[in-house]
């Protein structure tokens, strides 16, 4: 059953709390939010598996902290997005705005159009998809998860990187300190082919190429200390 | 943390509904700055004839009679209109320097001076502000507004955005600046100088001297990335238009709306919220390091 939750009628802090509620019993119920207004935290502290899907565009940190919902937003979202994020699935229609996923431990977080800058900083496990380009430093500090680029990702990608892997099919403006590109395994074709179609992306995994660590930087050495 | 809001509009009709638009606009920005908000204002505009904006704590006393004595300083006629702390003074091009002299002399603050552009801006909550100068009734064919947290100089009129440094500019200002009293020195040794100890005053007076020098608007907002040091997302309004540009980290935030009626900008979309055709709009984020303008 899907309950609608109208912002025209209902303050933030209402719809947040039902969510939040039906959430924590475990309904798996369905809900749809109406007129967000581009409102801040929007459907952040889910911590069980309901479905929402806000119709139009949110503010700073929707879907923070999220764990097992599935939120998918028509319109796009401000910065923050699903950060923090432990499990579940977050879906942006239209485009996410800086840091989208940071320091994210798990779930997916499929955009499906452009990122800007900072996307997946410091991420510890979460998947991220872009289908459209990401901006400048994204995946900084990043230290596990994947994030998989369809367009282009802009200047210092992966700078300071740790173990996340990093994929992207357009052009990459310039990588960051510590951060070469690798090569491509069947084990990585198989991750990327998995990812791929999870996000419903349209694209080959041959298209991409693979950026990592070069793993010169995170244990400090007093020889690359000119580097840090 | 500031809020910023611009409004360019496209269709003639919508003119008398600028101020509407905009006010809600910066009214749903107070908590991103609720010490003092601005406005800069594009309206009608008459061939040879300068508005020059400006303002006193004691606007009873001041405004009082200040149009004969203006016009005696001058010698020549002088219009005046008064919307509460503010005054709009309309006097004939040639008189400029003049008489923005004798108004200093007589202890006024300039907020602003143009052929089109109107300033006003006090201390308060932006609604509050907003009501004191009835910005939902005025007309005009683009604005922009301000509502500050002050991060730099004192919370007073003289340190709320708009900053307007040259006839028809102004600036609004989201960040600081690091290297704004370096910068007002070497201004100041070209002979262009500042009214307050406000960062943004800096930003907006090296705009205008670098377009006094012969630069287009969009070559001096690509001077800001080269020649200010700081955070800033910035917004320039101009007699025709305005332009946008933001610092090359670009962590201050900033989003654009565009349909067939309008160019709409502001810190977050939430400002766009009321807009007419919102839903149906192209909206994007500003690239950093990129210079965006809009003119008729």
């Amino acid at each position: 059953m899907s309950t609608t939750l109208d912002m025209a009628q209902l303050d933030l802090r209402a719809v947040n709390t039902s969510l939040q509620a039906a959430a924590k019993a475990q309904a798996n119920d369905e809900f749809v939010i109406e007129n967000p207004r581009g409102s801040h935290a929007m459907a952040c502290g889910l911590d069980g598996a309901i479905r929402v899907t806000v119709n139009g565009s949110t503010g700073y940190y929707c879907a923070g902290m999220n764990q097992e919902a599935e939120i998918t937003v028509t319109g796009s979202a401000g910065p923050g997005v699903a950060e923090n994020m432990m499990s579940g699935i977050v879906t942006i229609e239209g485009d996410a705005s800086q840091y989208a996923g940071a320091t994210g431990h798990g779930g997916l977080l499929n955009i499906k159009g452009n990122a800007s800058s900072r996307c997946g900083i410091s991420m510890k496990g979460i998947d991220i998809v872009v289908h459209g380009n990401i901006g400048h430093m994204s995946a900084f500090m990043a230290q596990k998860g994947n994030l998989v680029v369809l367009g282009d990702a802009g200047d210092a990608l992966g700078d300071s990187l740790y173990e996340a892997c990093l994929f992207v099919r357009g052009e990459v403006k310039s990588l960051g300190a510590d951060c070469i590109e690798k090569e491509m395994r069947p084990e990585h074709i198989e991750l990327l082919t998995d990812l791929l179609a999870r996000a419903g992306a349209d694209a080959q995994p041959q298209e991409f190429k693979r950026y990592g660590s070069a793993r010169r930087l995170y244990n400090f050495n007093i020889d690359h200390a000119g580097e840090y | 943390m500031c809020g910023i809001v611009g409004l360019f509009l496209k269709k003639e009709e919508l003119r008398p509904q600028l101020g509407d638009m905009l006010t809600e606009m910066l009214i749903t920005m107070t908590d991103r700055g609720p010490d003092s908000a601005g406005i800069a204002i594009y309206g009608d505009e008459t061939e040879g004839v300068i508005k020059i904006t400006i303002q006193s704590d004691t606007p009873n006393e001041a405004f009082l009679g200040l149009d004969g004595r203006l016009s005696a300083a001058i010698n020549k006629p002088v219009g005046i209109k008064v919307i509460s702390t503010h005054a709009v003074l309309t006097v004939p091009a040639d008189t400029e320097t003049a008489a923005i002299a004798f108004l200093e002399e007589n202890g006024l603050r300039i907020m602003g001076s143009g052929q089109s552009m109107e300033i006003y801006k006090e201390v308060g909550l932006p609604e509050d502000v907003a009501a004191r100068f009835d910005l939902r009734g005025m007309g005009g064919s683009h604005g922009i507004g301000h509502t500050r947290m002050a991060t730099e100089s004192a919370v007073t009129t003289m340190g709320a955005h708009p900053f307007s440094t040259a006839d028809d500019q102004c600036l609004v200002h989201n960040g600081s600046l690091s290297n704004h009293n370096q910068m007002r020195r070497t201004l100041a040794r070209k002979g262009v100088f500042t009214r307050s100890e406000n960062d943004t005053e800096v930003g907006a007076a090296y705009i205008s001297s670098r377009v006094a020098e012969g630069a287009t608007l969009g070559e001096a907002l690509e001077g800001t990335l080269e020649d200010l040091d700081g955070f800033f997302t910035f917004v320039a309004g101009t007699k025709d238009g305005f332009g946008v540009v933001r610092d090359p980290i670009a962590c201050k935030p900033a989003v654009m709306a565009e349909t067939d009626d309008y160019v709409a900008f502001a810190s977050e979309y939430r400002a766009f919220a009321d807009l007419p055709g919102i839903d149906g709009a192209r909206v994007w984020e500003p690239e950093p390091a990129t210079v965006y303008f809009w003119e008729r």
